[in-house]
């Protein structure tokens, strides 16, 4: 699905990644652990393009398809989808039209007919109330005076509307309390196929409780060092990343 | 980014102005300069009684001994008022068959969308056409008649109904309230004029498209408004203006007069021509608009969506005399190349229990300089008065600017005054969060800037909501990377 090679990628001339190879087979749930300022969230950025990140060596590539130098959407196209830590609201704009422009982009793109509003209403209801959502929510501003819990389940919503084939998470599961902890893990799980990948990023192991990662990786100073099945998560857990450090 | 930011600021600023042709008609234009003998023609030409000529005479007086005012926040060169002419309009005279008006102006019309022929027309719209200094047609007349409505130009209110224009000329704006009023007064060459009459609830949308075409010449209209006690009418401007590369003058009054009970939205959809990427020509917009809700429960509503102009100075403003009455100014005000726009409104709370609402949205592209100027004024008597403000501004670019005046003056402690104010950059993190999404740059701007006019764009009549809608769309296209 995705293979990243030698990353490097800083901002205001600060290295952050310092050689990520990472590669996600398809039907494959994958984990980055790290501490802090370890560069989880810059790769989680890097991976969708975001233009802040200087790219100072590497590359990226989908399905064998070289995304390295496509723009933002054109990856999103390509089917990298990017669940943010800290979703942006955009008042005035509709939750409903937004994700109808987001869905027909995609759709467009797989040279298929753009939905129309009924068939999306139709569609986006089932999920709505997968996830515990009022149909409401649809006429809501985009993260617009959302609570934590709301955004998180926004960025679920729209993951299983696009149905990317990449999920990368970014700490989807902070700040989050144990009901929403559950429906977001239910979305993911829903989400998940032998088709597509996921790429968690996370502190914690609670949302591993729910969703069970085939790798697991762990980050430190810009590079992953260890990689592992399920015990390396209980092992941070238990033990923190001091013995990791050289 | 930033490079890419700059590429594609600059094809913005390469868009042609979709309206800027001219129109090849056959035109009496008087000579540039301003005179006593200017007015006495100007007059005589429009067969006035004599009260009104004194009435322009007297503005006039006033006018030369006032200077330009020079506290906005707008950078210009002096103008030169005796290079302008003060009157052109096509030769032959106004008619109300569509069959005698030129076909050249006819098709003007048409090519701006506006169709003026009654059968083509959008349902429930009625026009009122001004061709530089004269209207040429006004639709819909005879069916608004059956409700006792008058709608026609402000020339011909004078010949058929001059007890009204007598009684209500400058009653809102005096002849010598400012300088660009005082101007109009004395050289006005025609405008809209409505008579709503009581408890008429005006069937349609008014509308009066205004266009400029002449080279040299001022645009000086007039309108007048009056909603007698129980009415309701909602009227709509639209404004366009050929690419010129010397800068023309438009300054206009607006007066409008609800009585008791009465409601009057007036909405703008201003696009006069903004000049081209070196702030070459343009519109100079000096514009007096004010209301005056003079009865109780009156209710006198503001929507303006401001894209054009090289100069915009307007302050849409009510008088909130009558208790209980209602002022609202919604706006939407875009700068990009080097346009500045100074505008805002004032609210004047004078009877009991008035309520004034301003929302404002500022957007700011390329050098574009943006500026909110607003008052509220509660007056000792007005128990009870409430102001809520906000005032929005988003930029685009770094090279744009956004200013906030708010001027509070406050005589009654039982007044509740709510303001908030904010600015900031179309967020790259916005853009970055619509783009991840699969949408286009282009797309992810125009969303997120009609979301941030919404609030506005709401208070539109439907049919002029989408029109605003994609004036901005296609006013910000390409506008950021």
């Amino acid at each position: 699905m995705i293979k990243i090679k030698n990353l490097e990628a800083s901002i205001d001339d600060k290295t952050i990644l310092k050689g990520i190879d990472l590669e996600i087979p398809a039907g494959e749930v994958h984990v980055i652990m790290g501490r802090n300022g370890s560069g989880k969230s810059t790769l989680a950025n890097v991976i969708a393009g975001n233009e802040a990140y200087e790219l100072d060596s590497g590359s990226i590539s989908m399905n064998n398809t070289d995304i390295t130098e496509m723009s933002i959407e054109n990856r999103a196209l390509e089917g990298i989808f990017l669940c943010f830590q800290y979703p942006v609201a955009i008042p005035g704009v509709g939750m409903a039209y937004f994700l109808r422009s987001a869905l027909n982009a995609h759709r467009k793109h797989q040279g298929k007919d753009e939905m129309d509003a009924l068939e999306f209403l139709n569609n986006a209801k089932g999920i709505l109330s997968e996830l515990g959502l009022d149909d409401s929510f649809l006429k809501r501003s985009i993260n617009d005076g959302f609570s934590g819990g709301e955004k998180k389940k926004s960025e679920i919503l729209q993951l299983l509307t696009i149905n990317p084939k990449l999920a990368v998470l970014d700490e989807t599961d902070s700040g989050l309390d144990v009901d929403a902890l559950r429906t977001v893990a239910k979305g993911v799980n829903k989400f998940k196929n032998k088709d597509n990948s996921v790429l968690i990023i996370t502190h914690y192991q609670r949302l591993l409780n729910y969703i069970k990662p085939d790798v697991v990786h762990l980050m430190i100073d810009g590079k992953i060092v260890e990689s592992g099945d399920m015990s390396l998560v209980e092992k941070v857990e238990k033990d923190g990343y001091s013995w990791l450090e050289k | 980014m930033v490079d890419k930011n700059q590429q594609v600021i600059d094809k913005t600023l390469d868009q042609e102005y979709k309206y800027g042709f001219t129109t090849d008609v056959d035109q009496t234009k008087f000579d540039p300069g301003l005179d006593e003998e200017v007015i006495k023609k100007l007059s005589k030409i429009k067969n006035e009684p004599q009260w009104l000529l004194d009435w322009r005479l007297k503005a006039f007086e006033k006018w030369k001994k006032m200077s330009e005012p020079t506290w906005a926040n707008i950078k210009y060169e002096p103008i030169d008022y005796q290079s302008l002419s003060y009157y052109a309009a096509p030769k032959q005279k106004k008619n109300d068959s569509l069959d005698d008006v030129d076909p050249e102006i006819l098709e003007t019309y048409n090519k701006l969308g506006i169709s003026l022929d009654e059968q083509k027309r959008l349902e429930g719209v009625a026009v009122d056409a001004v061709f530089d200094s004269v209207s040429i047609t006004t639709t819909f007349k005879e069916e608004l008649a059956k409700h006792g409505i008058v709608f026609c130009s402000f020339s011909e209110a004078v010949q058929d109904h001059p007890e009204l224009i007598k009684k209500y000329l400058g009653s809102v704006i005096p002849a010598t309230d400012n300088y660009f009023a005082a101007l109009n007064s004395a050289v006005f060459s025609d405008g809209s004029f409505v008579y709503i009459p009581k408890g008429v609830r005006c069937p349609m949308e008014l509308s009066t498209y205004f266009r400029i075409n002449a080279t040299n010449t001022g645009q000086f209209e007039r309108t007048l408004i009056i909603a007698d006690e129980g009415s309701y009418v909602s009227y709509l401007e639209g404004c366009t203006a050929p690419m010129r590369d010397e800068n023309q003058l438009h300054a206009a009054c607006v007066e409008l007069v609800a009585h008791k009970d009465a409601t009057i939205k007036y909405s703008t959809i201003q696009n006069w021509f903004s000049g081209d990427k070196e702030g070459k020509g343009g519109i100079y917009n000096f514009v007096t608009k004010r209301g005056n809700c003079l009865g109780d429960n009156s209710k006198i509503s503001w929507t303006q969506v401001e894209t054009g102009s090289a100069i915009t100075w307007k302050y849409p403003s009510v008088i909130m005399q009558g208790d209980n009455s209602v002022g609202e100014f919604y706006s939407v005000a875009v700068t990009k190349n080097k346009q500045q726009a100074d505008t805002g409104t004032k609210m004047i709370h004078i009877g009991k229990n008035t309520k004034s609402t301003i929302i404002t949205k500022g957007i700011s592209a390329g050098e574009g300089q943006n500026t909110y100027r607003g008052g509220v004024k509660i007056l000792k008597n007005a128990e009870n008065a409430q102001n809520f403000s906000q005032c929005d501004s988003i930029l685009i670019g770094d090279k744009c600017g956004a200013h906030t005046f708010p001027y509070i003056d406050v005589k009654n402690p039982s007044a509740k005054m709510e303001h908030e104010a904010t600015t900031s950059s179309i967020g790259e993190d916005q853009l970055f969060y619509c783009n991840q999404r699969g949408i286009k740059l282009d797309d992810a701007v125009s969303m997120i800037v009609n979301g941030f006019c919404k609030e506005v764009f709401e208070e539109l009549p439907m049919e002029f909501a989408v029109e605003a809608k994609q004036l901005i769309e296609v006013t910000l296209e390409n506008s950021v990377g």
